[in-house]
């Protein structure tokens, strides 16, 4: 509880599911305990319903009023770069990365799998070392 | 027009419909009815028109003529409004008035919730139930129901205590997974 992510005005989230999903919004309004109004005019989403269990809470908050109007969000969400904090954080990196595995070419998984075969045969190398002959 | 995933969005829309008892030598002009009526459709909102016109001013359908039926369209569906609705519904043993509140950016939405609320709460049919009226509360003190007042907050600030972890599409669904979801808020 003493880390929980508020859902406030101002709550930039992260669409995990439907239609908008991997996009981000910020929450303008709480319409009940069940649902929010967001907005994400930066990033396509348009100013809709979005019920919690379709967003994920990202760390940021914007300065945005309630019910501002989305050309105002809009430039909030540009100025505080949002889309560059969220590439850098750990969620968004973790994101892009589940993207990019998705998007293997077969050359590139072999390529994975090689590397991770001279990781771990390097790993059991140095373990080898460090154990101790019975 | 309404934006969003039409999976989420309310299908009923608002109708004012007016009718009147045909016109004969007694009667040349006779007097307009006019309701508001929430249906899916034209068709649903005449029909309903009758069925309301035939209880409350004696015309039936054979004996009468639908002058117009247009659409009230919300005027602003970009800030979320609080609504109150009367309604009167059959009971299993009776007839009861209600008075419930509905939080949404449109009268329709709300009133579709209405809808749903009552079969999911009270087992009434939509059917069954008449809504004798609707209010837009501007005025949090209106609010009359605590559990509507308390998101009436331009202040509001709560955390999502339990997340249910769910696959992004249907598609990506798995019976068995490796480990156990992490259900607490970050």
């Amino acid at each position: 509880m003493a880390h929980a992510r508020f859902v406030e005005i101002g709550r930039v989230a992260y669409v995990n599911f439907g239609p908008e999903k991997g996009k981000l919004c910020v929450i303008i309004d709480v319409v009940d305990n069940k649902r929010a109004l967001v907005d994400g005019p930066s990033t396509g989403v348009a100013r809709q319903q979005m019920p919690f269990s379709r967003i994920s809470l990202t760390e940021f908050v914007l300065p945005v009023k309630r019910n501002q109007m989305s050309s105002n969000v809009a430039k909030i969400f540009d100025s505080h770069e949002v889309v560059k904090k969220w590439n850098s954080s750990t969620a968004g990196k973790h994101i892009e990365h589940s993207l990019r595995r998705a998007n293997l070419t077969d050359f590139e998984r072999f390529k994975l799998m090689i590397a991770q075969k001279k990781k771990s045969s390097a790993l059991k190398k140095e373990l080898k070392k460090l154990t101790v002959k019975h | 027009m309404v934006k969003g995933d039409p999976t989420l969005l309310m299908k009923l829309r608002q109708y004012q419909v007016a009718g009147r008892k045909f016109p004969s030598d007694t009667d040349p002009n006779p007097v307009i009815y006019r309701m508001r009526i929430f249906a899916t459709d034209e068709i649903r909102a005449k029909s309903r028109f009758w069925y309301f016109t035939k209880r409350l001013n004696k015309i039936k359908t054979a004996h009468g003529e639908i002058v117009s039926v247009e659409e009230i369209v919300e005027k602003n569906t970009d800030h979320v409004k609080t609504y109150g609705i009367s309604i009167r519904y059959e009971t299993r043993n009776g007839i009861t008035n209600m008075y419930r509140e509905y939080r949404d950016t449109s009268l329709c939405g709300a009133v579709g919730r209405m809808y749903q609320d009552m079969a999911g709460r009270h087992r009434a049919r939509a059917e069954t139930i008449h809504i004798i009226s609707t209010t837009a509360l501007n005025v949090s003190s209106k609010v009359k129901r605590s559990n509507t007042a308390q998101f009436y907050n331009s202040k509001i600030r709560f955390p999502l205590l339990h997340e249910t972890v769910r696959a992004p599409c249907k598609s990506l669904r798995s019976v068995f997974v490796s480990g156990r979801p992490l259900t607490r808020s970050h």
